[in-house]
């Protein structure tokens, strides 16, 4: 069976800037990816990134991918594409399916960035074919092309809602209306300015009492919600779409951490399930670490930073510590820092006093 | 209300304004960033030094008007595409606005005003359209509108 030191199981924004700094210090690195591109979710993103300079602030999120892949371009970082890493097993072997074949690798140390996936809702009707999470209609029209439908509804107010909602506006569709249950708007404000302006009503109290059609979705009926989050009976209106869009929040990708055995803890702040770390992202396995959403829901940017910060700890864990491992790592630390600090990032720094631990403490 | 339904309201607004407009050259970029999120590419593509988000990149920006030139490129530059440049110095209101949508407007063209609740209020007309590799596909529209729309006109639909 093939050894490696590291193997880094997913090549988006976190576990790019991982598979940096670590082959940077010298690690031999595998980065392993399910799709057939890098970039994760960035390939998509085609508005402008928040954050500083040193996150590609006013980029947008499409043109970071190659920014990245840039500086490991001449790194000796083994990429593997289009391969699903299907298990970890004892001694952190992984069983990896590319293409037809199956293998197993041995590594010295895993990183976990495998990013998050959206959560659905429940109401009557909800798989009727036009129903969509709002990530599956941005992949349609900003990789694929693929316009998703003519008039769409959009149901969550944060910042991926009004984002794709803003996308589908440049893409042609007719965005009648964005919906959320909260009283207040969860995602950024100015871009919720952006589409009040294309005269896009956002209506919060709301949600979508059922879905109506034969065989497609053909229109929602929407109601009022009370101070308890209940429908209010009378308040109904119809809308008519052939899409809606479900976006209210994502939840880690766990999987594989559970399956490795790592102690995890329900964090409804950071998205649901989340494995347990201590300061270097390292889980409750001994040589098993975390990076981006996979610990925690958050933007892109601290993604990045996570990522960039687990590949130096895994480094200096596997003896090849970077000659400016300390100085680099307070950097980082101060740019998650400023990324959390403002009031937006409460929810998250809350969620993350409750999952981290002190090894030494415990052990 | 902004919290609620994303229309800002017009004292905030008019706060704003009002401090362009009792600025000495009366012109100046009007910065719509009214909550603390982490994010600092008004100051730092700032040429002029005039916009500050200190002392952590959560506070909202403050601008000096004594150094702004109405240049334009932190409205290019924003992320929320929510700073525009206003000059009232002349007999039409000159803004400077950024704007993603297809088809782009050409210079002549006269298309619609638009308030922040998304309602046509007014005539604009493009003086000018700068579309520079810089600026990564968001276009900078300056628009001509009646001064009466002043603390009203947002953006223009085509």
């Amino acid at each position: 069976m093939r050894e490696i030191e590291l193997v880094i199981v997913g090549g988006g924004p976190a576990g790019l800037c991982a598979a940096i700094t670590a082959s940077q210090s010298g690690v031999e690195t595998l980065l392993v990816e399910r799709d057939h591109q890098l970039g994760g979710q960035l390939i998509k993103q085609t508005h402008m990134f928040f954050g500083s300079e040193k996150q590609y602030a006013s980029k947008r999120g499409l043109y970071i991918t190659d920014i990245l892949l840039d500086e490991i371009k001449d790194s000796d970082v083994e990429i593997l594409t289009g391969a699903t890493v299907l298990g970890i097993y004892e001694n952190k072997v992984l069983t990896i399916l590319h293409e037809d074949n199956y293998m197993k690798i041995k590594a010295k140390n895993i990183i976990i960035a495998t990013g998050a996936s959206e959560k659905v809702l429940a109401f009557p009707n909800n798989d009727l074919p036009g129903i969509y999470g709002a990530g599956a209609v941005q992949t349609l029209m900003n990789v694929y092309g693929i316009k998703p439908g003519e008039d769409v509804i959009m149901v969550g107010a944060g910042n991926i809602g009004l984002i794709v909602s803003y996308q589908m506006i440049q893409a042609g569709v007719n965005v009648k209306a964005v919906l959320d249950a909260a009283p207040t708007i969860g995602g950024y404000l100015v871009h919720a300015s952006k589409l009040t302006r294309l005269g896009v009503p956002i209506m919060t109290r709301h949600s979508i009492k059922e879905a109506l059609g034969d065989g497609a979705l053909e229109k929602v009926v929407v109601w009022e919600l009370d101070d308890k989050w209940q429908g209010i009976e009378g308040t109904e209106q119809e809308i008519e779409v052939d899409v809606a869009c479900i976006s209210v929040g994502l939840t880690p990708l766990i999987e594989l951490l559970s399956m490795a055995g790592c102690e995890m803890k329900y964090v409804p702040e950071l998205g649901g399930n989340v494995p347990v770390i201590d300061h270097n992202h390292e889980t409750s396995m001994e040589g098993i670490f975390v990076a981006g959403d996979v610990s925690g829901v958050e933007e892109a940017s601290s993604a990045m930073v996570e990522g960039y910060i687990t590949g130096l700890n895994s480094a200096k864990n596997l003896g090849k510590e970077h000659h400016n491992h300390e100085e680099l790592l307070e950097d980082y630390h101060k740019q998650l820092d400023d990324l959390r600090s403002g009031p937006v990032g409460d929810i998250i720094r809350e969620g993350i006093e409750k999952i981290m631990v002190d090894k030494h403490v415990r052990d | 209300m902004l919290e609620t339904n994303g229309i800002v309201q017009a004292e905030l607004i008019n706060e704003k304004i009002d401090a362009v407009l009792s600025s000495s050259k009366k012109s100046g970029a009007i910065l719509e960033c009214y909550q603390e999120i982490p994010c600092n590419p008004c100051s730092t593509s700032c040429p002029f030094d005039a916009i500050q988000v200190e002392p952590d990149i959560n506070q909202t920006p403050v601008i000096d008007y004594d150094l702004c030139t109405s240049c334009g490129i932190c409205v290019y530059n924003c992320p929320g595409l929510a700073i525009f440049v206003v000059d009232a110095n002349k007999e039409k209101a000159v803004f400077k606005i950024s704007y993603e949508l297809l088809p782009i407007p050409e210079k002549g063209d006269t298309v619609k005003g638009v308030n922040r609740a998304g309602e046509v209020i007014c005539d604009a007309n493009v003086v000018r359209v700068r579309n520079s590799k810089v600026q990564e596909n968001t276009v900078l529209l300056h628009v001509e509108v009646d001064h009466k729309y002043l603390r009203d006109f947002v953006t223009v639909r085509v």
